[in-house]
């Protein structure tokens, strides 16, 4: 067990003896347009069943909803007039005035910024608008809740840093579920997987709900990863939008392009995720936003609940005691 | 706004709601952030989400959870009894509370068992030791348990039956531990009483995070007043003391312990507390705790009392563990109780001057 919570190697505090460097995403959405190829390849690569029945949500282009078991990429629509898109640059200024400390010598930003601040960005044929589109995955969290909380051991941190589920182990107790602050990982209950009618012969292979009752999430692609592979939605996200590599690259890569936009005037833009000060000690997955995390349905304070553990045990340790002493006082108490 | 002709045949917007008395405070906001009406020009602390969807999970828990909440209370609880009754001599108050423990710890594991995605593996839970996550604590904790409760309440019932359980020459070594076998359920009743608070106050459930300090004392004195409870309807009221001393004792902790930890939660993530199915099963639990201690208290000494108070008490507990259990998962399914703690937690440390630990960053 390594700590619980606090900047850490998590492939070190797992004790892997071997120097995989620690992968990440780096997913920037302010270049995603979202067609939603990451959450096509994810579902074809990882053989992921259909999630729920197939409806209209009323949530803008995005009729997935939401991560969960059978979904591991989400593409996110928020639609969002002018009025929304000045406070979301005041709420990026605020953060740069903050002044939080980072590490490493400050990045050139970049050559001749021009400002685009009052640039029309106005898409064709619309009024004062913009679109908001993210790719959201599993964090992969350095202190993940899933993990510390998985009782089977099912949930295991690999050498790249992740964190997978091994669907062998997994009993399906859905404490993970609850443990994640991020609301990724989820336990299989639906979802019906189609093989193409060529293929039609090979259903009987194909189980109708493949680990029903177990809990799924994004493995980072484990398997291609492997392989020396790049995780298929990054693979074929044709914006490169969603970013994989080396965990330090991806934050190195996070702030110069944060920092570049700020230059050009778009403090809107602000980085999640890249401060391994925060309550999950910094995730593997970062993400460039546009507007506040809870705009795209991320928590603003994450706090892995593992963290107080060791005090939730001390008061429970007190509750026992507590206990123990009503029951001697009521053998050896007065009126019986 | 109007975007384009195609508008007409969006859904239906969910009606913004305001504070009753117009004032703007930490209220909530269904704004969807798509612009298509007035927003408010101060940002801080309002309350946006995405179309509404909760960002955490609820456990995909459903009543079964609940059952063994309140039932390995009433198991644990029952242990102790047990162990105090063979102690001092009162072997009706042991036996029935032998049994009761074993037949509630048994009851409860079935419900855990069932409630799993794959319960075929449920052996799984004793694959490892893992002392960050409650439930593998927990499982243990409930092994040792079991083996204690279940060795002490066959002897029972190897009693009850004038010796005619098939034990052949295993009954000399039954009769050898059964002593033991109590008192190592009674060492192990405190932790199963308290660990479940644990692993529901590690979780990321926004009221059961929030109530984790607490929790705890909540859960072992509500496992005091059922077994004290079960022990009162079970036993005649001439063994029966120390139930009835500890159903006072548990039920004096159980409203304290409420109370504080209402008081010491975040206000919004206490919430769930207080409203719908939840609200009234703590409501209501609060007054049948409150009317079975004072039933023990005072008439605690006649039969028909001490039944009808004792199962008051049982009636207590559970709803103790059902209203705490369904407030949790209510909060995980509305993202204002995710989203307006960690804001104002936020927000509350920046003004304190703390700001390099947001996961949201300028640089």
């Amino acid at each position: 067990m390594g700590q619980l919570s606090g900047p850490t190697d998590p492939t070190a505090d797992a004790r892997w003896e071997h120097s995989h460097p620690r992968k990440g995403f780096f997913t920037d959405t302010s270049i995603c347009i979202g067609c939603k190829a990451c959450e096509v390849a994810c579902k074809e690569w990882n053989h992921n069943p259909q999630d729920g029945d197939l409806e209209l949500l009323g949530s803008s282009y995005d009729n997935t909803g939401e991560l969960g078991a059978s979904t591991w990429r989400h593409v996110a629509f928020i639609e969002q007039g002018q009025e929304r898109i000045i406070e979301a640059r005041e709420s990026g200024r605020a953060l740069v005035n903050l002044g939080m400390p980072r590490i490493g010598p400050p990045t050139q930003s970049a050559p001749a910024p021009t400002n685009l601040a009052e640039a029309d960005t106005t898409p064709p044929d619309t009024a004062d608008f913009r679109w908001l589109m993210s790719s959201d995955v599993c964090k992969h969290c350095t202190h993940a809740g899933c993990l510390d909380v998985c009782p089977t051991g099912a949930l295991f941190r690999t050498e790249f840093g992740t964190v997978v589920v091994q669907d062998d182990v997994c009993n399906g107790c859905g404490t993970c579920v609850a443990g994640c602050p991020f609301g990724v990982i989820e336990r299989r209950s639906n979802g019906t997987v189609k093989v193409a009618t060529s293929r039609e012969e090979q259903h009987a292979n194909h189980p109708e709900v493949p680990n029903v009752g177990i809990a799924q999430k994004c493995t980072l692609c484990y398997d291609r990863l492997v392989a020396d592979e790049t995780p298929a939605c990054a693979k074929a996200c044709p914006t490169t939008s969603i970013k994989f590599g080396d965990h330090d690259d991806m934050v190195e890569t996070a702030r110069e392009r944060v920092s570049a936009l700020h230059a050009q005037g778009l403090t809107e833009a602000r980085l999640y995720g890249a401060n391994e000060n925060d309550g999950v000690g910094g995730t593997g997955s970062v993400f460039l936003l546009l507007d506040e995390p809870e705009v795209y349905g991320l928590p603003p304070d994450p706090r892995v609940p593992t963290a107080d553990l060791p005090r939730m045990y001390r008061r429970a340790g007190m509750a026992v005691a507590g206990m123990a002493a009503a029951a001697a006082l009521a053998f050896l108490g007065g009126r019986a | 706004m109007t975007l384009s002709e195609f508008d007409s045949f969006r859904p239906a917007e969910p009606a913004r709601r305001r504070r009753q008395d117009g004032k703007r405070g930490p209220g909530r906001r269904r704004d969807n952030g798509d612009g298509s009406r007035e927003m408010p020009m101060v940002p801080e602390q309002e309350f946006t989400s995405y179309y509404g969807r909760p960002v955490v999970k609820p456990a995909p828990w459903g009543d079964d959870v609940a059952i063994y909440l309140f039932l390995g209370g009433v198991a644990a609880g029952s242990a102790l009894l047990g162990a105090g009754g063979q102690l001092t001599g009162r072997p009706t108050l042991c036996r029935n509370a032998r049994l009761g423990a074993l037949a509630a710890v048994g009851g409860g594991a079935v419900a855990l068992v069932k409630d799993l995605g794959r319960p075929e593996r449920f052996l799984h839970m004793l694959r490892t030791f893992k002392v960050t996550s409650p439930m593998s604590v927990g499982s243990w904790i409930l092994s040792a348990f079991s083996a204690g409760a279940g060795v002490s309440a066959v002897a029972e019932i190897d009693r009850m039956s004038g010796h005619r359980l098939p034990l052949g020459p295993l009954r000399k070594v039954l009769q050898a531990v059964e002593g033991p076998a109590g008192i190592e359920a009674a060492v192990f009743a405190g932790p199963l009483a308290a660990y479940t608070a644990v692993l529901l106050g590690d979780t990321a459930t926004p009221t059961w995070n929030a109530a984790h300090e607490e929790l705890p004392f909540v859960f072992v004195s509500s496992a005091c007043l059922a077994s004290a409870g079960l022990a009162m309807v079970t036993t005649p009221v001439r063994e029966a003391g120390p139930a009835r001393n500890l159903a006072v004792l548990g039920v004096v902790g159980d409203v304290v312990a409420m109370k504080v930890m209402e008081r010491r939660m975040d206000p919004i993530a206490a919430e769930p507390l207080h409203q719908g199915k939840a609200g009234a099963m703590l409501k209501w639990s609060e007054r049948l705790a409150v009317a079975g201690g004072l039933g023990a208290l005072l008439g605690g000494r006649n039969r028909v009392v001490a039944a009808a108070s004792g199962l008051a008490l049982l009636a207590a507990s559970a709803l103790t563990r059902f209203g705490v259990f369904e407030a949790g998962i209510a909060s995980a399914k509305d993202p204002r109780y995710t989203i307006e703690p960690q804001k104002n937690r936020l927000a509350a440390r920046r003004a304190a001057g703390v700001t390099g630990d947001a996961i949201t960053t300028g640089s």
